[in-house]
């Protein structure tokens, strides 16, 4: 988020070790997270259930904004995910919760790994309709082994345990909201180093012109690949939280309404911005729970309505325009 | 200024207070229904019927106020219907959990209500074990065991020799094949094939000549109502199957309204399974109809009576615990309450709480003008076969 | 005759619906990159006038339809001057934003005129029923439907093949950047070809009733069948949204008539083959 002046040149390490640096902008950011604990206690379930599409918007996030890969199928690997998470603790019987998630960054991980090797030849739209595909295909699949996935009734008999022994998934979601937004800060704390990274700054080199990238060197398949496998990993994990704290697990889990929806809320946020699947998720799932709240019948209008707004008045989603005027009020005299 | 001031600051107190003593003497009934996305028309239906009932017989019981909270579960998202079960307890002060047309979602809200201690109706969703899931779950709609099996044995027992079966491709549809099947079978009959469709499938073409090719003297179709009974039927009509001689056998979405207005003659013939239809023949549910069409201007269905008897339930258990709202003194009250409704003789069965009710076989015929399902047999207290072949 | 063909004529019949709904999304694609997820809301908004007309207003079937195809054009003209055209030069995840934005909106506008429950519809009487033909029952219906597709196919073909409106679309699709510097009056050009492309959808929503029934979830359940007709046929152009659609139609049902295990993921694999081929669709531009 720093803007470099054009008088003089600046080195990359230097670049990227400004990008670094922890604005205050995201340390209130960060704090604001804790002020449902005190504020608004009885909407804690909420609050997990936005930290958990938060991070899965991020994910998305490092595969759509900074690598130009359009994904319409990303909710397949949060699906994996969070059966991965499921099936151990329903079928294993074995309901610790970060064993849970470390099981399913790695099964999610490696399907990620595998699709990537398709992902990396195409651009365009038949790029989203591959992913779209493979969603699709992925959900049927696992209809289709209802006899172990529960199908669209879901997976049954899902217990997790008390994190470390001591903290007990309560009806209150004190437990929940603080499990996922840990993961969450961690998680992005990791992205955050990724993205400002020589790594990332290929990757955005790649979304920018893709055909040029090589003639620079930088091997483009293999970096796609491996932001695809990083980005498969996090939703995996996003996946395996909402299995645990939910504890069910069911096919729209895997969905394309899920992929769309993430998708919808990563460009209101705005993309290329690592906080901008944040807020977007934010912004949407409140608003949604409001609208809904008011009028359960025609909620989607009124999100339509502020769908549209949105992109009418902030060009590259709500972060973009608030960059934007940023930059207004500090080129004013 | 600060006079001003105080004299908010006394009246918001004074509001406070009021509607604090106000919420003693309220029940809230906290309603999760789908009222947006594809399961829409259900869910609105269940609504209709609960707000009928509270318009008939007035929204005070046993000296207290009933308050609906109404929450759009949206459709299957069973993480949504937990939480918004979670929210309605914790933040809306809920004392009673209803609606649920979906299974996944009464699933995930059953664990709610076995955690929190709060009664459960559920007023629609029909998969076996839901009630399992909490011991203060009441269910007023039907099974899909209690009313499929019951079509197997009667389609045995009525010169029925061979069917081929064809269901949606999820739960539900699963369900009814595996109790269709065990009832035709133990009634002597024999199944020459079955497929399982996808589940968003807009074409039945395919499958119908398939079923043709086999040549049996039935057919059983299951499908979620929307739009495929409708295509459904349009396609037995395009592949020259006769509902008068190749019997058509299915569960009440294949009878609904808009699928026999869509099909026109050509659904003539069709044998139906269900727990209500509103042409049944009884003074209650002639003045039920009337009152529906009156206020709603359409007629009610099976969900529209899920909520309706629902409602009864949650009002005659708060008359028998005079009031008292905990999970415990309601599903007490619950258990073992019978009563003549609309749909006919209703009973929850106090070993399972679920319910036990009149299945009726009903057969499209031409009735002046209009097509509509006519009763031609029925079977009284049905229990849940599943539960019962569970215990023993 | 083995039964397979008369279910394949069902399935050539879909899939004339599909094409009919898609061919305009195709062309708009292809020409302006325009990413207008809403133009399946212009397929429903076809459905509701031919409806509204022949139950409240007794209108004759046939004469719904060109009034269906009017209504989305015209729906389709309005929203371009207020929304789209300020989006032509915006990005695709924008456009995407503000067309979604839009389906919400017109799934809630049909949900409170006319309920959420299926619009009951009967086609006219000498449109029921089936013909045999040696001895293969085909749908009346289907026929009709296969037939107003086939003369739609052709009155496309020659319009962009022998008129001068044809070939400035043509060029346009081609090269948009060439075409302006040779003249032509590209945003024009968009404006009509957009209306066109929707009161087609218009039209072919109006027909689709009878086949697939019709409630407000409309604009969204069909959106996925439709991209995938336009990605596997090619963006622009006609005859490939001709052949992806018969080809889609077709597997799909011989697929649930062989294979009714896969016959749900078949439509999608297909599409993940094809795609892998030939990435931008079978008669995309290279």
């Amino acid at each position: 988020m720093a803007s470099e002046s054009i008088a003089a040149p600046v080195r990359p390490v230097q670049y990227l070790q400004a990008q670094l640096r922890w604005q205050w902008g995201e340390i209130a950011f960060w704090l604001a997270t804790l002020l449902p604990f005190v504020v608004a206690p009885s909407y804690l379930v909420l609050a997990s259930q936005i930290a958990i599409t938060a991070l899965f918007a991020l994910s998305l996030d490092l595969i759509l904004g900074f690598s130009g890969i359009v994904s319409l199928g990303h909710a397949a690997y949060f699906g994996v995910g969070a059966y991965t998470a499921g099936l151990i603790s329903a079928k294993l019987g074995f309901g610790e919760p970060l064993t849970g998630l470390l099981a399913a960054a790695v099964a999610a991980g490696i399907f990620g790994y595998l699709t990537s090797f398709i992902i990396a030849r195409f651009r365009h739209l038949a790029l989203i309709m591959i992913t779209l595909g493979i969603g699709l295909v992925l959900q049927e699949a696992f209809n289709t082994a209802g006899f172990i996935t529960g199908g669209f009734d879901g997976l049954q008999g899902i217990h997790t345990w008390p994190i470390f022994g001591k903290f007990h998934f309560d009806l209150y979601g004190y437990t929940a909201y603080a499990y996922s937004l840990a993961a969450l800060f961690v998680i992005f704390l990791v992205a955050r180093r990724i993205i400002h990274s020589p790594f990332g700054l290929a990757l955005r080199g790649i979304r920018e012109n893709n055909s040029r990238m090589p003639a620079i060197g930088a091997p483009t398949r293999t970096h796609i690949r491996t932001i695809y496998t990083i980005a498969a990993i996090i939703a995996g994990v996003a996946g395996a939280i909402l299995a645990e704290t939910t504890e069910t697990v069911s096919l729209e889990a895997l969905g394309f309404q899920r992929s769309a929806d993430v998708l919808v809320m990563l460009i209101l946020g705005g993309t290329g911005r690592l906080y901008g699947g944040l807020i977007g998720a934010a912004v949407y799932m409140v608003a949604r729970d409001q609208f809904s709240g008011l009028n359960p019948q025609y909620w989607y209008f009124w999100i339509g309505l502020l769908l549209i707004a949105v992109v009418m008045a902030l060009p590259n989603g709500i972060l973009g325009g608030l960059a934007h005027f940023a930059r207004r009020m500090q080129a004013k005299p | 200024m600060q006079k001003l001031l105080y004299g908010l600051a006394g009246l918001a107190l004074g509001l406070f207070g009021a509607s604090a003593v106000h919420a003693e003497d309220a029940v809230k009934v906290c309603l999760i229904i789908s009222y947006s996305g594809q399961f829409a028309d259900t869910g609105n239906q269940m609504d209709h019927g609960v707000t009928l009932y509270m318009k008939q017989h007035g929204d005070t019981v046993a000296g207290k106020k009933i308050v609906l909270i109404r929450k759009d579960n949206g459709g299957i998202a069973p993480d949504v219907a937990k939480r918004l079960a979670q929210e309605c307890i914790v933040r809306d002060g809920a004392d009673i959990l209803a609606g649920f047309e979906l299974t996944p979602n009464a699933l995930a809200v059953g664990d709610v209500s076995a955690e929190a201690k709060k009664f459960m109706v559920v007023m629609n969703a029909a998969t076996s074990i839901i009630t399992t899931k909490s011991p203060y779950m009441a269910r007023t709609s039907s099974t899909t065991p209690q009313l499929n099996f019951t079509l197997g044995q009667w389609a045995a027992k009525n010169g029925i020799k061979k069917i081929y079966t064809m269901v949606s491709d999820y739960g539900p549809g699963i369900d009814a094949e595996t109790w269709f099947q065990t009832g035709f079978k133990e009634g002597g009959g024999e199944i020459v094939g079955s497929v399982r469709f996808p589940v968003a499938n807009p074409d039945f073409s395919a499958f119908i000549q398939a079923a043709k090719d086999k040549n049996p003297d039935g057919i059983y179709i299951w499908i979620p109502g929307g739009a495929q009974p409708l295509a459904v039927g349009k396609a037995l009509a395009e592949r020259g199957i006769d509902p008068k001689k190749t019997k058509i056998l299915g569960q009440d979405a294949l009878g609904f309204e808009s699928a026999l207005q869509g099909m026109g003659d050509t659904a003539l013939g069709i044998i139906t399974v269900a727990n209500y239809d509103y042409n049944h023949d009884s003074a209650m549910n002639k003045a039920f109809v009337k009152a529906y069409n009156d206020e709603f201007k359409r007629n009610p269905d099976i969900f529209s009576i899920g909520g309706y008897d629902g409602t009864h339930l949650i009002y005659e258990a708060l008359k028998k615990t005079g009031g008292k709202t905990d999970g415990e003194s309601l599903i007490n009250a619950a258990k073992g309450m019978t009563w003549e409704s609309p749909r006919g003789p209703f009973l929850i069965d106090p070993e399972t709480r679920d319910i036990v009710q009149t299945v009726y076989i009903r057969k499209v015929e031409k009735v002046g003008n209009e097509l509509r399902n006519v009763e031609i047999d029925k079977v009284p207290a049905v229990k849940d076969p599943a539960k019962a072949r569970m215990t023993h | 005759m083995h039964p397979v063909f008369g279910v394949l004529f069902d399935g050539l019949a879909y899939g004339m619906l599909l094409f009919l709904m898609s061919v305009g999304l195709s062309v708009t694609l292809g020409m302006m990159n325009f990413v207008n997820l809403a133009h399946c809301s212009f397929a429903m908004l076809g459905g509701y006038v031919a409806i509204t007309l022949m139950n409240a207003f007794g209108w004759p079937f046939l004469a719904t339809l060109p009034a269906a195809f009017v209504a989305a054009a015209a729906a389709s003209v309005v929203l371009e001057r207020i929304f789209f055209r300020r989006f032509y030069r915006a990005s695709d995840l924008e456009q995407c934003l503000l067309t979604i934005g839009i389906v919400f909106v017109s799934i809630a506008i049909a949900a409170y005129i006319y309920g959420t429950d299926q619009q009951p519809m009967q086609p006219p009487v000498y449109l029921r029923g089936s013909i045999n033909f040696f001895g293969l029952d085909l749908a009346v219906y289907r026929l009709f439907l296969i037939a107003v597709a086939l003369v739609i196919t052709a009155a496309l073909m020659v319009t962009v093949e022998t008129t001068r409106f044809g070939a400035q679309v043509r060029a346009a699709v081609n090269n948009q950047r060439m075409a302006r510097g040779l003249g032509i009056n590209v945003d024009g050009l968009f404006a009509v070809t957009f209306a066109l492309g929707s009161g087609l959808a218009g039209l072919g929503g109006a027909l689709a009733i009878a086949m697939l029934g019709l409630d407000p979830q409309f604009a969204l359940t069909y959106l996925i069948y439709v991209l995938i007709v336009v990605s596997v046929g090619g963006l622009g152009s006609i005859f490939g949204s001709f052949a992806a659609a018969m080809l889609l139609g077709i597997s799909d049902i011989a697929g649930k008539y062989y294979v009714p295990a896969i016959g749900a993921f078949l439509i999608y694999l297909v599409m993940i083959v094809l795609l892998m081929w030939r990435p931008t669709g079978l008669f995309g531009r290279r």
